[in-house]
């Protein structure tokens, strides 16, 4: 068996007319939480249906836990797996626990563990009630419980957060960090790129169904270029103004900017050492959105 | 536990919980009632058992009703589920896709003989206890009516499945399923009626037309249960007809077993096919 996980090569999905999915090349590793990014359409969902067997690829392969999966063994590898729909869909007549044990039934799990899972997702207490009456929310995460059956290696989470208040989502993403503890391989998708700093060991960008960019948060940031902003601000009516190297440009009165690589950052700051009378340095890191909406850029032009 | 029987479960407390089994007893209860209630009027000369009466003209609504009942029930089953986003989930379980069709169809299956047995079952029995006589050899072909019933019901619930798992929209899988049940319920018969009609050469032996008849499987539960006893085939006004039609009651029953089976194999051979 292969080191990875999972496994996508040289993937390609075609509809009708469009690619969903253009030549993709993945690996996910035991222990990883990848996230996909992208924009509505880009192909998110397809990759996570292609790693479920739900769909079949054009051209390339897929391989989950050393099967390939439109092989007859992959329906048992599947047992293996956990799934959070981008819908949440359960049937809205049977009760929470009633639904947890329908589907710890058919991965063969003992039921006695339900009760914990569903305490473990803040749900206990509506475990007796129809999902019909559950909110938006409380299905969430009841579809999370399903999903945590049987301590699956690989959890495939499509868009897990959208729809989930503040506490909610903090919960999700504790719950992320131990499955990956625990040598979980994880792969999310969202749009929401802000929460995943922290979060995610690798992100996978994706647009128009072409991976456009995949690394860990730094080396994204190393990969779009995108300057850091330093900026300083020196004790009003200082003369060390003038000693600064001439990269460094006036914001106003008293406060200097400098742009710099994430490579030259080290350097730009320990220019700053023979330089008395600075109040403040503030370093503005590009966040995620940034970067995201400048690879989108990027490859319009 | 087979996954097949779990998923079976679910959708038979999904039936029950919905009150799909409960309507179907009570219309078909009600239906049997009526008919025997009022087509117990002119038995009262001829001292003919309540239960044949209505075992004719039960089996005539039924040809429309049960068909009607299994089409509502499987039209849905598959594109409706893929649609909600609920046979995603499902199949990213350790299940095979033969075992979800297979599951859902007894499930199916199950809630429309239960509301049979039960809807007809306690207006057999509320007739002979109006009537106080207790005919056991009425029920004979009672029973078989019942059977019948089912196994018709079974053959469009397999063609609902079919039609359930060829198309992408819900709305387009009900408009094929009642086109299906006009089709073979009502359009059928008046075609070839037409067709009788118009054959003035009667070029059209009665062999021919009792193999057409095969290809209808409404036809052949009439066949099964206006031909098969002799009291009955008197009270249908179908006595002559049952010397000409010599194709045996085993015969008609494997033809109705294929029209479960041939249908139901090729919903599972696309529904292996489908992408979700």
């Amino acid at each position: 068996m292969s080191q990875y996980q999972v496994v996508l090569s040289g993937v390609t999905k075609t509809y009708a007319r469009q690619h969903a999915v253009n030549n993709v090349d993945m690996q996910l590793k035991a222990g990883e939480c990848v996230a996909l990014a992208g924009h509505n359409g880009a192909g998110k969902s397809t990759i996570i249906k292609l790693v479920l067997g739900l769909i079949h690829p054009t051209r390339g392969k897929v391989e989950l836990l050393g099967n390939d999966v439109s092989s007859r063994a992959a329906a048992q590898v599947r047992a293996q797996i956990g799934y959070l729909p981008e819908t949440v869909a359960l049937h809205p007549s049977l009760t929470g626990a009633e639904t947890l044990a329908f589907y710890a039934r058919l991965k063969k799990q003992p039921l006695a563990n339900n009760h914990a899972l569903l305490s473990r997702v803040g749900i206990a207490q509506a475990a007796k009630r129809r999902v019909g009456t559950y909110s938006k929310g409380m299905r969430q995460r009841l579809a999370l419980a399903q999903a945590l059956l049987g301590k699956p290696q690989v959890l495939l989470f499509d868009e897990p957060t959208t729809g989930l208040d503040p506490a909610s989502r903090q919960m999700f993403y504790e719950i992320v960090s131990e499955l990956r503890n625990q040598g979980s391989t994880v792969l999310l998708s969202t749009h929401a790129l802000a929460e995943l700093d922290g979060q995610a060991d690798r992100i996978i960008v994706m647009k128009n169904g072409h991976k456009i960019a995949d690394g860990s948060m730094s080396e994204l940031r190393q990969q779009s270029g995108l300057p850091i902003r330093i900026r300083i601000a020196l004790t009003p009516g200082s003369e060390s103004a003038g000693k600064l190297p001439t990269a460094w440009r006036k914001h106003n009165e008293s406060a200097y900017e400098l742009h710099c690589s994430e490579h030259d950052k080290v350097q730009a700051i320990c220019s700053l050492g023979n330089i008395n009378g600075i109040n403040n340095i503030e370093i503005h890191t590009p966040s995620l959105d940034d970067m995201y909406a400048h690879f989108l850029r990027r490859e319009d032009v | 536990m087979n996954a097949v029987f779990i998923i079976t479960g679910k959708e038979i407390r999904d039936g029950m919980r919905n009150r799909w089994v409960l309507a179907t007893t009570v219309l078909l209860a009600m239906l049997a009632l009526s008919l025997g209630f009022m087509g117990s009027s002119p038995t009262g000369a001829v001292k003919v058992d309540p239960l044949t009466v209505t075992v004719v003209s039960l089996s005539s609504l039924s040809i429309f009703l049960i068909p009607l009942i299994a089409m509502l029930l499987s039209y849905d089953a598959i594109v409706g589920e893929v649609d909600r986003g609920t046979m995603a989930l499902l199949l990213s379980y350790p299940v095979a896709r033969w075992q979800v069709v297979i599951g859902k169809f007894l499930g199916h299956l199950f809630i429309l003989a239960l509301a049979t047995i039960f809807g007809y079952g306690l207006a057999g029995i509320t007739l002979q206890l109006v009537h106080g006589t207790v005919n056991t050899s009425a029920w004979e072909p009672f029973v078989f009516l019942i059977i019948a019933s089912i196994l018709l019901g079974a053959s469009f619930l397999s063609m609902g499945y079919l039609i359930s798992t060829l198309v992408r929209e819900r709305a387009t899988a009900a408009g094929i399923a009642i086109g299906v049940w006009l089709f073979f319920v009502v359009i059928f018969d008046m075609a070839l009626l037409g067709v009788l009609v118009a054959d003035t050469q009667q070029t059209l032996t009665a062999s021919v037309v009792n193999t057409v008849l095969l290809f209808n499987p409404a036809d052949v539960y009439r066949l099964l249960n206006l031909t098969g006893y002799e009291n009955i085939s008197m009270y249908a006004g179908m006595a002559g007809l049952s010397e000409q039609i010599n194709m045996g009651r085993q015969v008609l029953m494997v033809v109705q077993l294929l029209w479960i089976v041939i249908p139901f194999a090729l919903a599972i051979f696309f529904f292996r096919k489908k992408q979700i």
